[in-house]
C-alpha cells in the first residue's frame, strides 16, 4: 500500500476492484465503512461476483475476469475524453510531456520490437528522446505528437464504453455511472483509493492491471495524497516482509537485485545501476545503491566483504535467467532437474496450478524438508486419500522430513502489514512437543553445514564458512539480534557527508536509519529500507503509543512503517507546485519557505525546493511514469490481452493469444484450451471465503464448522441450462484436471454477454484439502493453467476455463 | 466481565448478611455461601498477557493472548484465550470470523508435534529425533551441492550458482526470521528460492 488501512477514513471514493475486502479483509474494510459513514464516501465494486463488498457498495458492476485492462483504460480514456483530469498535477509530477523515441509503435496489440518466436520483446524503441544535455526532452505544452500524454491518447482511444461493454460484458450504463464517479476525483479537492488484491495479480498481466490503475490514479491527481493512492491489500500476514528482505529468486533485500552472469564484477553490476538524473536537479534516490549493497554484503559476511574482494561479491550466485520463480523450479523439478526442497510454511501442494503437475514434480525428488506448524498436504503427497489425492505411496521414492515449527503464539518479532508497518509481537505459550522456532532450525541447518563443510572441504565452502554470525548462541539467535542485523550498525565511526564534525553514529553502535550508509565497508545493514526499526531509540517496531494529531489516520508513534518511518509514500504530491497542500482539508506535508513538515515524514529531502526537485524522488525523472519505458517486459503502457484461456477471441487483438510475452513452457501450452472453445465453454475463476484463511483454519474445528464443505458457485441461469440442482453434486473439469463438488447455485453470479455471446462464470473457492478438520475436498488447482504473469509470474489463477456437468453424489 | 464480579461479590456479601437473621438461623447462609463459592472465578483472571499479531491476512490485527503461566518467568505457558487488542489503532479491538477462532488454530489438533521421516516407497511417517533430521538435511545437502555446484558457466565467468537444491520460504514468517533464512540460504549460493509472494 502506497497508504495505510487507517489512511482509507480520510477518502472520498473507494474502488475495489481486483479484491474483496469485506470478507478477505473485514477489519481492514471497516476503515470504507468509517468512510462512508463520516465523511459520506462512496464505494464502488466492480467484480464477477456479487460480494459481500457489493453488498454494501452504492455502485456494483459486473466484469468479467481478465479483462480489467480494457476497463481501466476505458475510464482514462473517459477521463481524457471528458477533461477529467487534474492537469496541473499530471503536467508537473508525471512523464506526460516527454516526449518518445522515434522508432515506437503499437499496432494489433503489438508494440514495437516483438520478437515471436522468443516471445519477448526488444525494447530500445520504449524511451524517451535524450537531448544534447544528456536529460530527456520534455514537452511542456503537451503539443508534441510523441510526447507521452497524446501517445497515451491514442493508445486508450479503442477502449470506448461500447468497446469495454463488449470485452467485459459490464452493460455500457453500469460502465458509464463508474466513470462519472470516478471521473469527479480529478478535482484536487476529491481523493479515490484504489483497493485491489489477489484478484489483479494472478493474471498473466496483473502487473499490467495494477499499472493501469496506477495510471489512472496520477491523472486524478490521487497519488501522495491522504484518502488515496494505489492499495494492495497483500494476501498474508508477512508476505510484503517477505518481499522486501528479498526472498525470491532475483532478489536482494531492500528490492536490490541479484547480479546476473553478464556482470562479473562489482563494476560490472553497478554499471547498470547507476541512475543518472534524467531531468537536472532529481535526487534519483537509487543513486545510492551501492551504499545500500555494500552494506548488505558487510550484513552478510562481516570482515570476510572487503574492499580489495568488491566486498565478497563472488559470494552471491549469479543469475543465468530472469529468475527462478517457484513456476520454473516445479518445471525443472518435473523435468527431474532438483533433488532436494526445502518448503518453510509454504503449502506448495495446494498452493500452485495443475496439482497435477505439482505431485509428478515432488514424486521426482530425493528429498523434501516441510517445515510447518501444521500437518499440510505438501508434506503428505505421498499418502492416498482416494480422489483427493489419488497416489500410489509405493511408486513415490521421495524421502520426506516433516519439521514441527512454532506459531505466531509462541514466537517473537516483527510483521510488515499490507501498509508497510512493522509490527512487533511477543510470544504468549509454549511450543506444542518438541516444536521449534523457524530461527533455531534455519541455525541449525547452517551450523551442521559450515561443519560439514570445516571437515571434509567440498564445493566453494567461502560463503558458507564466512557467513557473519554474530549471535550469542549461534545455535539460537534471538529475534532482538537479527532485528538490530536489518537495522544496520556503524563498523566505524559515521559522520555527516556535509559535516564531518557531526558524529551520526559511533562505531559499534546503531545506525539511525539508511541516510547514514556508506559504501566504503563502514557500515552494515541487512535490508537499507528496514533502516531505522532498531536503532540506539530503542525496537521502534514494538511501539505503542497511539496519538495521531488532528486525527488523520497517521499514527507515527505506532510501530514503524518503511522507508523512515513514512506512513503515505510520495507525499510531496500531496502538495502543489508551491508546496501548498492541494486540499487545505487534507493537507499531509507543506513546504514553509525553508523546509518541508505536516503530519507525516516528508518523501522528499527536507530542504528541498519545491519547483526543483521532483516528488518521484526514486524515480531518474523526478516524476511518475505512465510510460514505463522498457521496464516492463509486456510493453510501456498496458493493453487488453486475454486470458491464456479465454471463451472470447481477443476483439481488438485478434491474432494475439493471452499476454503475447507471457512465458510458456513447453507442454503446459498444449494443456491450454482453445480460445472459444467448445470443449470447454465456461470462464472459471477462484477465491477465498471470509470464514477461512487459505489452507490454514481448515484445522481450525470452529472455521470447520462454518464453512465444511468445498463447493462450487454458479448462476441460476447455468443451473437451468445443464439442469444442475441447488446443493446437488457436479463434476468440473478442465483441460488438466477434474472435481467433484456441491453447486451452489446463486444470484451473485449472471451470464454476461461479451463479444455478443453469453459468458456463464463458476466460482471455485480454494480452502479445502485431505489434511485438517473440515471435509476433504479438492480446490481450484486442480483445474488451473500453469502460466503466470509476464513480469513477475504470479500464476493465472483467476482466469481459466471448465466444463461443468451434473453427476450423482459420492457414495456414503 | 464487571457483571460477572459484581454478581459474585453481591453474593458473598449476601451471604455473610444472611448468617445474621432469621434464614441464616435456619442454616441457608451456609448454603449460599457454598454456592458463591462455586461460582467459575473470572477465567482471564491469574492468566499473562503478551501483545501480539494475527497470522492471517495483512490488515495485522492486533491480538492479546492470555496465558496460564509466564513465559517471561522461564514457566511454561499455556494460552487459554485470545482477543482483539483494543489499542490497536486498525482494528481497534474487533476481530473477523478467523481471528476470533485463532486459539482453535494455536490449539489445532493437527499441530505437529515433532520431527516425522518418510522413507522412498513406504506408506507412512516414522518419529525421528531432531539430531537425525538436522544431520541428514545437512548430509544430503552437501553431497547435492558439492555434486552439482557451478562455480564457472561456459564462458569462464564466476557464477558460483547451486540450482539442484530449493528454497521456499513463508507468508507468515517474522522479518526475523526472514533474514536469517536468506542469509542461510544464500550463502549455499542456491537460486531456486522463493516465498508465497510469487503467488
Amino acid at each position: 500500500m502506497t497508504n495505510s488501512w487507517t489512511d482509507i477514513r480520510n477518502t472520498d471514493l473507494v474502488v475495489i476492484m481486483g479484491g474483496n475486502a469485506a470478507e478477505a479483509h473485514p477489519c481492514g474494510f471497516k476503515w470504507v465503512t468509517e468512510a462512508k459513514a463520516n465523511r459520506g464516501a462512496k464505494l464502488i465494486v466492480v467484480d464477477p461476483r456479487y460480494t459481500r463488498s457489493a453488498s454494501v457498495s452504492d455502485l456494483y458492476a459486473p466484469i468479467r475476469q481478465g479483462t480489467d485492462i480494457a476497463f481501466l483504460l476505458g475510464l482514462i480514456n473517459y477521463c481524457i475524453e471528458n477533461d477529467k483530469v487534474q492537469r496541473d498535477y499530471v503536467k508537473a509530477f508525471t512523464n506526460a510531456g516527454y516526449v518518445v523515441k522515434q522508432g515506437f509503435t503499437y499496432q494489433d496489440g503489438l508494440f514495437s520490437g516483438y520478437d515471436e518466436a522468443k516471445r519477448d520483446y526488444d525494447k530500445s524503441s520504449w524511451d524517451y528522446e535524450i537531448g544534447a544535455d544528456g536529460f530527456a526532452v520534455v514537452d511542456d505544452t503537451l503539443a508534441n505528437p510523441r510526447c507521452v500524454w497524446n501517445l497515451l491518447k491514442n493508445h486508450v482511444a479503442v477502449y470506448t464504453p461500447e468497446m469495454v461493454e463488449r470485452i467485459c460484458g459490464t452493460p455500457k450504463d453500469k460502465f458509464l455511472k463508474v466513470a462519472e464517479m470516478v471521473a469527479e476525483c480529478s478535482s484536487p479537492t476529491k481523493a479515490m483509493t484504489s483497493m485491489y488484491a489477489l484478484g489483479w495479480t494472478q493474471h498473466s498481466k496483473g502487473s499490467q492491471n495494477i499499472r493501469a490503475m496506477a495510471m489512472l490514479q496520477l491523472i486524478l491527481g490521487n497519488i501522495g495524497v491522504r484518502g488515496g493512492g494505489m492499495n494492495a491489500l497483500r494476501g498474508h500476514s508477512n508476505i510484503q516482509g517477505l518481499t522486501d528482505v528479498g526472498l525470491m529468486s532475483n532478489l536482494l533485500p531492500g528490492y536490490l537485485t541479484l547480479p546476473n552472469e553478464k556482470e562479473p564484477d562489482l563494476n560490472a553490476y553497478m554499471s547498470t545501476r547507476g541512475f543518472k538524473p534524467l531531468r537536472p536537479n532529481q535526487m534519483s534516490y537509487w543513486q545510492n545503491y551501492r551504499k545500500f549493497f555494500v552494506s548488505f554484503q558487510k550484513a552478510m559476511y562481516g570482515s570476510a566483504a572487503t574492499p580489495e574482494n568488491d566486498f565478497a561479491y563472488d559470494y552471491l550466485p549469479k543469475l543465468d535467467v530472469p529468475g527462478y520463480d517457484v513456476l520454473r523450479a516445479f518445471d525443472m523439478m518435473h523435468q527431474g532437474k532438483i533433488n532436494l526442497y526445502l518448503c518453510q510454511g509454504f503449502n506448495a501442494l495446494q498452493a500452485f496450478p495443475n496439482k497435477q503437475k505439482i505431485t509428478a514434480s515432488l514424486s521426482k525428488l530425493k528429498l523434501l524438508v516441510v517445515m510447518d506448524p501444521l500437518a499440510t498436504e505438501t508434506a503428505r503427497f505421498w499418502e492416498n486419500h482416494g480422489a483427493h489425492n489419488d497416489v500410489d505411496p509405493s511408486a513415490i521414492q521421495t524421502e520426506v522430513i516433516e519439521l514441527p515449527s512454532t506459531c505466531f503464539a509462541e514466537d517473537d518479532g516483527s510483521l510488515t502489514n499490507s501498509g508497510r508497518w512493522l509490527q512487533w509481537h511477543w510470544a504468549g505459550g509454549t511450543p506444542p512437543g518438541e516444536a521449534k522456532r523457524d530461527t533455531w532450525i534455519m541455525a541449525q541447518i547452517h551450523l551442521r553445514l559450515k561443519e560439514l563443510y570445516r571437515g571434509e572441504g567440498g564445493a566453494f565452502p567461502d560463503p558458507i564458512l564466512n557467513l557473519h554470525w554474530p549471535y550469542a548462541d549461534p545455535g539460537d539467535p534471538t529475534a532482538e539480534e537479527i532485528a538490530q542485523e536489518i537495522n544496520g550498525r556503524a563498523l566505524a565511526k559515521v559522520t555527516d557527508t556535509a559535516d564531518p564534525t557531526k558524529v551520526l553514529a559511533e562505531a559499534g553502535k546503531l545506525l539511525p536509519g539508511f541516510a547514514a550508509l556508506r559504501d566504503d565497508g563502514s557500515t552494515s545493514c541487512g535490508c537499507w529500507i528496514y533502516s531505522g526499526c532498531f536503532n540506539e531509540k530503542g525496537n521502534n517496531m514494538a511501539r505503542r503509543d497511539t496519538d495521531d494529531p488532528d486525527e488523520t489516520g497517521a499514527y507515527l508513534k505506532w510501530a514503524f512503517s518503511w522507508p523512515a518511518n513514512r506512513r503515505i509514500l510520495y507525499n510531496r504530491a500531496s502538495a502543489d507546485l508551491n508546496g501548498k497542500a492541494w486540499d487545505p482539508d487534507r493537507k499531509v506535508i507543506e513546504w514553509d519557505g525553508a523546509k518541508w513538515s505536516g503530519y507525516d515524514v516528508p518523501d522528499i529531502a527536507p530542504t528541498a525546493k519545491p519547483g526543483e526537485v521532483g516528488p518521484f524522488i526514486m524515480n531518474p525523472e523526478g516524476v511518475s511514469r505512465l510510460f514505463t519505458r522498457g521496464m516492463m517486459r509486456d510493453g510501456p503502457f498496458p493493453a487488453h490481452y486475454e486470458p491464456f484461456e479465454s471463451p472470447i477471441v481477443n476483439p481488438v487483438a485478434p491474432n494475439v493469444r493471452g499476454n503475447p510475452a507471457a512465458r510458456v513452457f513447453e507442454g503446459d501450452f498444449r494443456q491450454f484450451a482453445e480460445p472459444a472453445s467448445a470443449e470447454f465453454p465456461y470462464a472459471a475463476t477462484s477465491y477465498r471465503l471470509t470464514e477461512h484463511f487459505h489452507f490454514w483454519t481448515k484445522h481450525v474445528v470452529v472455521n470447520a464448522v462454518m464453512q465444511p464443505e468445498f463447493f462450487v458457485e454458479i448462476s441460476e441461469q447455468l443451473a437451468a441450462e445443464k439442469g444442475i440442482a441447488k446443493d446437488g453434486w457436479v463434476r468440473v473439469w478442465s483441460k488438466r484436471g477434474s472435481v467433484t463438488a456441491k453447486a451452489m447455485v446463486t444470484k451473485r453470479i449472471k451470464p454476461l454477454t461479451c463479444d455478443g455471446k453469453t459468458v456463464h462464470i463458476v466460482g471455485i473457492p480454494l480452502h479445502w484439502g485431505f489434511t485438517g478438520a473440515a471435509k476433504k475436498g479438492f480446490g481450484p488447482n486442480m483445474l488451473t493453467p500453469y502460466v503466470g504473469d509476464a513480469n513477475i509470474e504470479t500464476p493465472e489463477y483467476k482466469a481459466f476455463l471448465v466444463n461443468i456437468e451434473p453427476v450423482s453424489g459420492p457414495v456414503a | 466481565m464487571n457483571i460477572e464480579l459484581s454478581r459474585r461479590a453481591f453474593l458473598q456479601t449476601a451471604g455473610a448478611g444472611l448468617a445474621g437473621t432469621t434464614l441464616g438461623a435456619l442454616g441457608f447462609g451456609d448454603i449460599e455461601a457454598a454456592h458463591a463459592a462455586a461460582i467459575r472465578s473470572f477465567k482471564l483472571a491469574n492468566t499473562t498477557e503478551a501483545r501480539n499479531t494475527c497470522p492471517y491476512c495483512s490488515v495485522a490485527c492486533g491480538v492479546i493472548l492470555y496465558s496460564k503461566g509466564d513465559l517471561r518467568k522461564g514457566e511454561q505457558a499455556e494460552i487459554t484465550h485470545i482477543e482483539g487488542d483494543t489499542d490497536h489503532p486498525t482494528n481497534r479491538g474487533t476481530l473477523c470470523p478467523k481471528g476470533s477462532a485463532l486459539l482453535g488454530f494455536v490449539k489445532a489438533p493437527t499441530r505437529l508435534q515433532q520431527p516425522m521421516i518418510r522413507k522412498p516407497g513406504a506408506d507412512k511417517f516414522e518419529p525421528t529425533t531432531w539430531e537425525d533430521a538436522i544431520d541428514r538435511i545437512a548430509r544430503l545437502m552437501k553431497d547435492d551441492r558439492d555434486q552439482n555446484f557451478v562455480a564457472t558457466n561456459n564462458d569462464g565467468v564466476t557464477v558460483n550458482r547451486w540450482i539442484t537444491t530449493g528454497f521456499l520460504a513463508a507468508s507468515a514468517t517474522t522479518n526475523e526470521t526472514a533474514f536469517e533464512t536468506y542469509k542461510v540460504v544464500r550463502s549455499t549460493g542456491m537460486l531456486v528460492f522463493d516465498n508465497q509472494a510469487r503467488v
